[in-house]
């Protein structure tokens, strides 16, 4: 559950459910310089394939990393420009 | 074999013969007539690359405003927001409450026509029984921490997604162009949402 990334800002989207981890995601993402990295803290299961689904049909962003804990789903997305 | 590469030969020297009677105005027409055709074909390919790097953009026809077929339109919208596509939904018939301020905070959910209700639908029929599955569906709603109609609308503004409030039926269920949120694109009709149906990669009627 712990990333060797230089995280640049944190989304929490805790207790939230589709498909507002997603939206959330890319409004931080508007909100960074490209090489910055946005973790993202979500409740919802469905965001383990959505956020990847997201980030592959997405231009200028890329999922680096996921990790699935308890009931917690970390998600680090790079914004690639 | 050897008739084959006779014919081969033969072939050749009627093409010879033919392009020997051709005048030399007909070969610079001939060679205007290509430029022409590669020219067309530039275009073509150029038109194709610009599509495929363009935006995607969707179009969704919303005709339902019970509580249960208002989210679907408003997910895929904000969604498809989300992934930089351009999104227009235009709201026709009962799909104006989803952006009607004062109805899309009370809609309903029909406890008859669905199977799977808690209720039988002849229970379902009586009166007072749509309000007891409504109340039920939006505690659900609460508990989940899902998103509700209001926030979701608001949501699609803000990432501009283009809601259409259709003006024939704003006019046939006499509703006022005030009564909906604020950033509803009102004044359109059939045309405008076929013009942009044509344009979009994903069409849907909901």
């Amino acid at each position: 559950m712990t990333t060797d990334l230089d995280i640049t800002e944190t989304l929490d989207v805790t207790g939230v459910s589709c498909p507002i981890p997603v939206v959330k995601t890319k409004q931080a993402i508007d909100e960074l310089g490209d090489g910055e990295i946005l973790e993202v803290v979500a409740t919802d299961s469905g965001s383990m394939s959505d956020i990847r689904g997201w980030a592959e049909g997405t231009d200028g962003v890329e999922l680096r990393e996921q990790h699935e804990g308890d009931d917690v789903y970390k998600h680090y997305v790079e914004k690639t420009g | 074999m050897s008739t084959d590469s006779q014919q081969t030969g033969d072939d050749l020297d009627a093409e010879e013969a033919a392009q020997a009677e051709m005048t030399e105005d007909d070969l610079r027409a001939r060679i205007e007539e290509l430029e022409a055709t590669v020219a067309d074909l530039q275009e073509l390919e150029e038109t194709m690359a610009a599509a495929e790097d363009g935006q995607n953009k969707m179009t969704i026809i919303a005709t339902k405003g019970t509580l249960d077929m208002a989210y679907p339109p408003l997910i895929l919208a904000t969604t498809a927001a989300a992934f930089d596509w351009e999104v227009v939904v235009f709201h026709t018939f009962w799909g104006l409450d989803i952006l009607h301020e004062e109805n899309s905070r009370n809609l309903k959910l029909s406890s008859v026509g669905n199977p799977n209700m808690p209720v039988p639908n002849i229970v379902g029929a009586i009166p007072g029984m749509d309000r007891m599955t409504t109340r039920m569906m939006n505690k659900r709603i609460a508990d989940n921490d899902t998103a509700t109609i209001e926030e979701l609308v608001d949501l699609s503004l803000d990432l501009g997604v283009e809601l259409q409030a259709c003006q024939m039926t704003i006019e046939l269920m006499d509703y006022d162009e005030n009564d909906f949120y604020e950033g509803v694109t009102t004044g359109v009709g059939a045309a405008t949402a076929l013009q942009h149906m044509g344009e979009s990669d994903v069409q849907l009627m909901i």
